[in-house]
């Protein structure tokens, strides 16, 4: 049923590799409804990334329709796609992906800027945003002054930072100890509480435990559950 | 709207700035080839430029409806006799003729000798058209001229050398063996002796000013070769100078290259001409140097483009538009070229100060080459900071975000 908020239809993405057509995602239905915290669970060359990527708006599928908001996701243009990124989309990477130019406020202050946030109002939020992860006193510390758990709040402030739809997290304890990771899935759990809607794209079943559904994709295509081989 | 594009605007210079401090090495060298491009340039302008003004400054100086007659004569007649020379003065828009005679002489005086002085031979009129000349004492005047007076006026470099620590005025030195008296000193550093020096040759111990009918004497001829002619009316030149060729070529049978006539109009526009046409060569040729810095610009922020896939794949999911992606990196390059600018002209500057310090010339600063170095760094770098830009721009985030 389309609920409004998010929905895929019959999404196929073809790439053409070494002039071979190879369909990556075979038609994927999904729905998520707001305030869900959703696991996407595949191992490697299942297609989660490109499913992500489809999610994040980095990407537009071959075929089918990907809602979001009432918005078809489709024939849209790089310039209109970025848009939708910096309304819809909080990004959560794997590698943190901070800027070490720039202190933890700044890098949270980042997508603000794209989002056309005048400069005070930015800083006030982002400094919001980082009390609310937990790094009131790590302001203006940068990248190699943070440790992994720490930069990934930082990342996590940055996502939250133009109050998204969406928090969309590729494997974001990856690069984490288990301990660090727990923290930030306990993180995750209570921004879930909080009503956020969380996509988590991973391979490990532990952490897509703490999500409150969980979809297994395998070989393109995706089913509802922990599917064995996932 | 434009508040936000503007707020953008500083953001990205923000960021670029911070780019280019971080990278202080790499980015000196990057504008290396716009500084040396733009200090050449600046460098060149200016001086040529001041050289053009000092030049011309004593062209004025020389007296605008002044004529410089030069006879070569023929192979039987070798120059004006008195009454050639009044013939000239008889024509309609000359004023006034002042003939002159150089050679070298000895000059000795007591133990005090050289061989090399200059003797200038003049007419009573080069000291009155030629105002500033006299230092102290008098002139030549005409009286002096009818009876080829034994009379001479020292410049500094000859009181020096025949006078040395004393004072010359009313003392006797003897010139190729005769006996003349000092009436006066003439400013040594005046503009008409570089016109002398121009056209008779320089180096030498220093230059005595004689009437030229005792120059004359003292050198064994009858006519003189030289004068300078002073129009009526400077606006009058062109007649006179007519006027001047129908007497002349009666005097030498209409032969061809007897005379030349030299307006220093005329001079002064050919030799603009001139500097004119060297400047713009030599600009033509720095300027390479900045399309060669412009290359450097754009490799470097190639490079930068490249090292920094993943930075412009994260900004594009944090949701930068390509437009914003490609005016960070443009800014970027534009300000690296225009720092490589701005430092050029301090440096151009500083050359040519260095330059005119050791030398006549007047350094003056040039406005037209400052704002001509400048707006040519920026527009390398919008030049040749659009493709990198460009490509950093069409990255496709996945891609760029892929290469972690």
């Amino acid at each position: 049923m389309d609920n409004g908020f998010f929905s895929m239809r019959g999404i196929v993405k073809q790439y053409v590799m070494g002039g071979e057509v190879q369909t990556i995602l075979k038609g994927i239905d999904l729905d998520i409804d707001e305030g869900e915290f959703l696991s996407v669970l595949g191992p490697s060359g299942s297609g989660k990334s490109t499913l992500m990527n489809i999610i994040g708006c980095l990407d537009t599928p071959t075929s089918g329709e990907y809602r979001l908001r009432g918005r078809v996701i489709r024939d849209l243009d790089q310039r209109q796609l970025a848009r939708i990124r910096s309304r819809e989309i909080g990004f959560i990477f794997q590698q943190f992906q901070l800027l070490p130019r720039l202190d933890a406020l700044k890098n949270v202050e980042l997508p603000l800027v794209y989002a056309g946030v005048p400069p005070r109002e930015r800083t006030r939020r982002a400094e919001e945003m980082l009390v609310r992860v937990g790094l009131k006193d790590r302001m203006h510390h940068h990248q190699n002054q943070l440790s992994g758990g720490q930069q990934q709040r930082v990342a996590i402030a940055r996502a939250l930072a133009t109050n998204p739809t969406l928090l969309l997290a590729d494997e974001p304890t990856g690069a984490l100890d288990q301990a660090t990771g727990e923290q930030v899935m306990a993180l995750f759990n209570e921004l879930n509480r909080e009503g956020r809607t969380i996509v988590m794209i991973t391979h490990d079943l532990k952490i897509a435990r703490h999500a409150t559904r969980i979809v297994s994709i395998l070989d393109g295509e995706l089913s509802e559950g922990v599917t064995a081989g996932a | 709207m434009l508040k936000r594009k503007l707020d953008m605007f500083w953001e990205s210079v923000s960021m670029s700035a911070a780019n280019i401090v971080g990278n202080k090495m790499r980015s000196f060298l990057t504008t290396l080839g716009i500084i040396i491009g733009v200090a050449a340039i600046i460098a060149l302008m200016t001086v040529v430029q001041g050289a053009t003004d000092t030049m011309n400054e004593q062209f004025d100086a020389m007296g605008l409806g002044t004529l410089r007659l030069q006879v070569t004569g023929t192979a039987l007649k070798r120059g004006l006799t008195d009454a050639e020379l009044g013939e000239l003065l008889a024509c309609e828009h000359v004023g006034g003729v002042s003939p002159s005679l150089s050679a070298t002489v000895t000059a000795k005086r007591g133990g005090a000798w050289s061989d090399v002085i200059t003797l200038m031979g003049n007419g009573e009129g080069y000291f009155s058209h030629n105002g500033d000349l006299l230092a102290r004492g008098r002139a030549i005047n005409a009286i002096d001229v009818a009876q080829a007076s034994h009379v001479c006026l020292l410049d500094g470099d000859a009181a020096k050398t025949l006078f040395f620590g004393e004072d010359p005025m009313g003392k006797t030195l003897y010139l190729a063996g005769q006996e003349f008296t000092v009436v006066g000193t003439v400013d040594e550093n005046e503009n008409a002796s570089l016109f002398a020096q121009i056209l008779f040759g320089g180096a030498s111990d220093g230059t005595v000013y004689v009437p030229y009918t005792a120059a004359k004497k003292l050198v064994g001829t009858s006519t003189v070769s030289t004068a300078e002619i002073y129009v009526t009316d400077p606006d009058e030149t062109d007649a006179a100078v007519e006027e001047m060729e129908a007497a002349l070529d009666g005097i030498f049978n209409y032969k061809d290259d007897t005379y030349t006539i030299l307006n220093m109009e005329s001079m002064t526009d050919a030799m603009n001409l001139m500097t004119s046409m060297m400047m713009s060569l030599l600009v033509g040729i720095a300027s390479i140097a900045l399309v060669v810095g412009g290359i450097g610009i754009m490799n470097m922020m190639l490079v930068t483009v490249t090292e920094r896939t993943t930075e412009i794949g994260l900004r594009k999911a944090l949701g930068a538009e390509p437009g914003q992606i490609q005016m960070q990196f443009l800014i970027e390059a534009i300000i690296l070229s225009l720092l490589g600018g701005v430092i050029g002209v301090i440096a151009g500057l500083a050359i040519s100060f260095a330059i005119c310090a050791n030398t006549d010339i007047t350094f003056s600063i040039n406005t037209f080459a400052i704002a001509l170095g400048v707006s040519f760094s920026a527009a390398v770098g919008i030049i040749f900071g659009w493709a990198p830009a460009r490509k950093a721009s069409n990255l496709n985030p996945i891609d760029a975000l892929r290469s972690i």
